[in-house]
């Protein structure tokens, strides 16, 4: 028998999940604030961008007349700096993560580097671009251009890739690799043929929420020189013509989603704030197919993987 | 069962000694394998028995601050293994390994045979064939998984997925195979059919067995030797082990005393 007669256990029980109930209003509201704000945010943006959103705002250049502009070479410059930013930070990010995972023998160094890639991902993004306006547009001689900013935002994400990968590649177990080795593979041969085709889900979520962060960096493209106002397009990466490939638009300046909004927001009229709402509209849209991206992903590659 | 005088040499340890940085954790070990005959390690948890086995193909070399001393002479070559000269790849390519727990890639039940091919430059995609079908045979699997190559080696069962897993290490046709406790993931019934298979393999392949389970290393093996804190306490024939063992240490374990 307890020490206690079932009536004062039953009151004691009560009393302790009154906490139960009370914790999960705190909780309750405590999400709704955080949910209620973002949907409100969205919702009002929506209200004031919605009507803007036409055929015509993706096709137009930004002009004086608020209902004239639109976001074309916003849109276009957005989708070519992530172009190089993706193409320069996913090859260094993930041979660096499978350098420092597979390759470096573990040792105080690399625990200075890896501590240091870990901090690296919270540095404040202007830093980067007063690194970026040093490194490419003056020391390199890139100019203020897509190129240049494409690299800044390439070494923004670095730490994500490099972080993302190590982390995909240490969650495949140690048994596949030995698995691997005792066939006769070499290193590479596991890399390749394994680690990498493995952890690829992993990698590419890294790359997604790296990029979904870079798509919205203002700071270090205004601190590189980004454009407010741009009237007209990058030359065509792909020709009529021989050789039918061109990177002239490498070197052309540029403009991004973020910018050409700031640039709105900052107009006294009120019409321009309505195509800045527009714009945030298309820029979150842009975020959430990239977030969906990364999901489908996800559960494409962890489909075929149960370790 | 086993006339030792008939049976010749695969592989010998010769005063070997293995150190985890500066832990011992394998003390001066002497032990023969017999071709074409199934030697089996026993002994209790941590008593090294793993850790030898896993000399056999340096699977040690892939992790830093490992040591080792003596020598594994593999014949007819009579070279020594664990010569630092002597590449892994090299070691690995002769002696194929099956561990403890399933461990498919996570491809095609073809993919999964046909890797350590591959890793041996061979492409042509009839020979591949012909040696994929081949180890599925020799490891009993052919007949379950002959009209689903291509599907994943995971949705096979526990026991398929080991059977799986000595394919692939048949397919290259090694010397030797190192079986690293290879039931003691599966269930009875998984493990008879490996049990047996082992027993088949030794028409055509030298096996060396660690296994923790006492009637598996009765039922299978033709050598035993019974391990304990990183000695060979005893080697000999598994009958003579079983039935009339020289060392007190043997008996107590045998019998189930301390272990």
């Amino acid at each position: 028998m307890p020490g206690m007669s079932v009536e004062v256990m039953r009151g004691l029980i009560a009393r302790r999940k009154r906490w139960d109930i009370i914790f999960s209003i705190i909780g309750l509201f405590a999400m709704l604030g955080g949910v209620v704000t973002l949907v409100a945010l969205i919702a009002a943006m929506a209200i004031d961008g919605l009507p803007r959103i036409s055929w015509d705002f993706f096709t137009s250049f930004p002009s004086r007349h608020a209902a004239k502009a639109g976001i074309l070479s916003a849109w276009v410059g957005t989708t070519l700096v992530m172009m190089v930013t993706v193409l320069s930070a996913v090859p260094l990010g993930v041979a660096a993560g499978v350098y420092l995972e597979e390759y470096a023998t573990k040792n105080w160094m690399t625990d200075l580097i890896e501590i240091n890639v870990t901090n690296l991902a919270g540095v404040p993004s202007i830093v980067y671009g007063l690194l970026a306006l040093g490194l490419f547009v003056y020391q390199l001689d890139l100019g203020q251009s897509i190129l240049a900013a494409g690299l800044t935002l390439a070494i923004l994400i670095l730490p994500v890739v490099i972080v993302a990968t190590r982390e995909a590649i240490r969650s495949i177990p140690g048994t596949i690799r030995e698995g691997a080795f005792a066939l006769g593979a070499t290193k590479w041969q596991t890399v390749s043929q394994h680690v990498l085709p493995y952890s690829t889900a992993g990698i590419l979520t890294g790359v997604i929420i790296g990029l979904s962060r870079a798509i919205g960096e203002t700071a270090p493209l205004i601190t590189i020189g980004a454009l407010t106002y741009i009237a007209f397009l990058p030359d065509t990466p792909f020709k009529g013509e021989f050789p039918y490939v061109s990177f002239d638009w490498l070197t052309s300046a540029f403009t991004v989603m973020p910018i050409q909004m700031f640039n709105w927001v900052s107009r006294p009229q009120e019409e321009f704030h309505y195509n800045a709402a527009a714009a945030g509209l298309v820029l979150i849209v842009m975020t959430l197919i990239m977030n969906a991206l990364a999901i489908y992903i996800r559960y494409h590659f962890r489909k075929r993987i149960k370790w | 069962m086993s006339e030792n005088a008939m049976d010749l040499l695969k592989s010998e340890a010769k005063n070997l000694n293995f150190y985890y940085g500066e832990y011992q954790a394998l003390k001066n070990i002497n032990l023969t394998v017999a071709e074409k005959r199934i030697t089996a390690l026993i002994g209790p948890s941590g008593c090294g028995k793993s850790t030898f086995l896993r000399c056999f193909n340096r699977m040690h070399d892939l992790y830093p601050g490992n040591r080792y001393d003596g020598q594994i002479t593999l014949y007819p070559d009579d070279v020594n293994i664990l010569n630092p000269k002597i590449d892994p790849i090299e070691v690995r390519m002769r002696i194929g390994m099956v561990f403890q727990k399933p461990n498919p890639f996570p491809k095609t039940i073809y993919e999964n045979v046909a890797y350590g091919l591959r890793v041996r430059g061979i492409s042509n995609r009839r020979k591949l064939d012909e040696k994929v079908e081949k180890a599925l045979c020799g490891a009993a699997l052919w007949n379950e998984v002959k009209d689903r190559l291509n599907s994943l080696a995971f949705n096979l069962s526990g026991g398929q997925q080991q059977r799986l897993c000595i394919a692939r290490a048949l397919a290259t046709d090694p010397e030797m195979m190192l079986f690293d406790e290879p039931t003691s993931a599966l269930d009875p019934i998984a493990t008879a059919s490996i049990e047996e298979l082992i027993a088949q393999l030794k028409e055509q392949v030298t096996i060396l067995i660690v296994t923790h389970n006492m009637q598996q290393a009765a039922r299978v093996s033709d050598y035993t030797a019974f391990m304990h804190m990183g000695e060979v306490v005893e080697f000999a024939d598994t009958n003579t082990i079983f039935t009339n063992p020289s060392q007190k240490r043997t008996e107590d374990y045998i019998t189930g005393r301390y272990g």
